[in-house]
């Protein structure tokens, strides 16, 4: 009982902002807001296109591949900032600053350097998503119990055995909420680089809609690549749940 | 001081030199029988801990040398397994996977392995709690997990860091009195680092006395109380009486 009446407010919220919109499109007040009954509408119109499955499907790669490069360097340099006493101190300071500079900003520099293209939104991806993994990772495996590192050593572990069987599990709840903070992020990336780009994938729809004025179908995009980023974070988010359990007692 | 003949360790004239000019230890020499408790005991801040994790292979002397079955340590070994202070369990792992840990390290075959594990929790009083995870534990159940994880390597040698610190009196004199069960019936040495004179006395076949940082030899005390008897009559026995306070005339010279 208890959880259902806990739950009541997010869905009640929801149902609220729901009806204003609802309201504030049907008394026409701009022509920016459409009714939200109307963008449900041009959403499921729009899903099945071929124009929309085409935009989806070179965003989900960009995305992938920039999300990839993230995390295969973002997880690893992590672990090293944390281990190698000085990279930390150094690279730290760095990824500090990147981690809260405006991204946005260097894409049109990306695009003078990879040219206008897939690459820029990918590297775009990988750097909105990069830096946060790194620090949540740093910060997982540098809180790591050190005695249970000096366990592993005294059974005899290895080196390897020390990273794989020790640090890294310990850190996963860490590496796992920067893994889940970088995939937020990287999903604004695809979007800002394609839409400064404007020539590719969900951004090109992004542009096309808007200087057509067709602010329902606009509206519409939004919505779906807002469920998106919502569907990925709760993805991994169920993941870290799991994790947390068996790490609660750390 | 003669070498007992059956010495399975040595420590030869260790000295230990902390970042920062802490001297944790100063010409330590000292031998350990085999098959035998021996505990460490002294104020705290005279590096007992260090001592014993030098034996370990865990810290690196900044002077003389350690010798297991005559050969120098260079670092952890097979032969000598560690019980932690603090418990250092995978709090991600089952008690079984903790137990045959361990085992997983050097690459023994899961089945293998976790036969081993579930043994040696039976024999810790643990049965039945195999797939619990360390939270669910208490502390006096944890440490009983960390000495069933050194007892699946098979080491000769059990290196026991205060391993009772953390658990209610009960518990410690539940625990020590299967640990006397379990030495007598596998014939283990266990070097014993504790601040208790108590558990020293009751425990012991030698006693080490250190002194204040830079820890020395202070003495060696070798209790000798018969063991076949009942724990409370070994708690009232003339013997255990006289070592607690043999014990505590030196220790209480070193308390401010």
């Amino acid at each position: 009982m208890m959880l259902s009446v806990r739950k009541i407010p997010v869905v009640f919220s929801l149902v609220i902002w729901a009806a204003v919109w609802e309201i504030v499109g049907r008394a026409g007040l701009s022509t920016i807001i459409p009714p939200l009954s109307r963008i449900v509408t041009a959403a499921v119109t729009v899903l099945p296109t071929e124009k929309f499955a085409t935009a989806a499907l070179i965003s989900l790669r960009s995305f992938a591949l920039g999300m990839a490069f993230a995390l295969i360097i973002g997880i690893p340099l992590g672990i090293l900032m944390a281990r190698v006493r000085g990279l930390g101190r150094i690279l730290g300071m760095w990824v500090n600053i990147f981690v809260s500079a405006p991204i946005s900003a260097l894409v049109p520099i990306l695009m003078s350097v990879v040219g206008i293209g897939e690459t820029t939104v990918v590297v775009t991806v990988f750097l909105f998503a990069v830096f946060v993994i790194v620090l949540d990772t740093q910060v997982g495996v540098a809180h790591a119990d050190r005695s249970l590192v000096e366990m592993a050593r005294s059974f005899g572990a290895r080196r390897h055995q020390i990273y794989a069987k020790v640090l890294i599990l310990s850190a996963l709840p860490e590496i796992l909420a920067g893994v889940r903070l970088g995939a937020i992020r990287g999903v604004k990336g695809v979007v800002i680089g394609q839409l400064l780009v404007a020539i590719i994938g969900v951004g090109e729809l992004f542009d096309l809609y808007s200087q057509y004025f067709l602010m329902e179908e606009f509206w519409a995009l939004v919505l779906i690549v807002f469920l998106f980023a919502f569907a990925v974070s709760e993805a991994i988010a169920a993941i870290e749940r799991r994790v947390e359990y068996y790490a609660s007692a750390r | 001081m003669t070498m007992p003949d059956d010495t399975i360790v040595e420590v030869r004239g260790v000295g230990k030199l902390y970042e920062g000019g802490v001297e944790a230890l100063r010409g330590v020499t000292l031998a350990f029988p085999r098959g035998r408790l021996s505990t460490l005991l002294g104020p705290s801040g005279c590096g007992k801990t260090t001592l014993l994790k030098i034996i370990a292979g865990l810290i690196r002397p900044n002077a003389g040398e350690i010798r297991v079955n005559g050969r120098r340590v260079e670092g952890p070994g097979p032969e000598r397994a560690f019980v932690f202070q603090d418990f250092a369990l995978l709090p991600w792992a089952s008690v079984l996977r903790n137990v045959a840990f361990g085992l997983e390290l050097r690459g023994v075959p899961p089945e293998q392995r976790h036969e081993i594990a579930r043994r040696q929790i039976a024999e810790v009083g643990l049965g039945g709690f195999e797939s619990s995870y360390p939270n669910q534990l208490s502390g006096g159940m944890k440490q009983r997990v960390g000495l069933a994880r050194a007892l699946a390597v098979d080491a000769d040698i059990i290196l026991m860091d205060e391993p009772f610190s953390s658990v209610d009196e009960q518990t410690r004199r539940k625990f020590q009195e299967d640990l006397l069960d379990l030495l007598e019936h596998r014939r283990k040495t266990v070097i014993f680092v504790t601040h208790s004179i108590e558990e020293a006395a009751y425990l012991s076949d030698q006693i080490v006395l250190l002194s204040p940082r830079p820890g020395t030899v202070s003495r060696i005390i070798r209790p000798e109380i018969e063991r076949g008897k009942g724990p409370d009559e070994i708690r009232r026995d003339r013997r255990y009486l006289d070592t607690v306070d043999e014990i505590w005339q030196i220790l209480k010279q070193y308390v401010a």
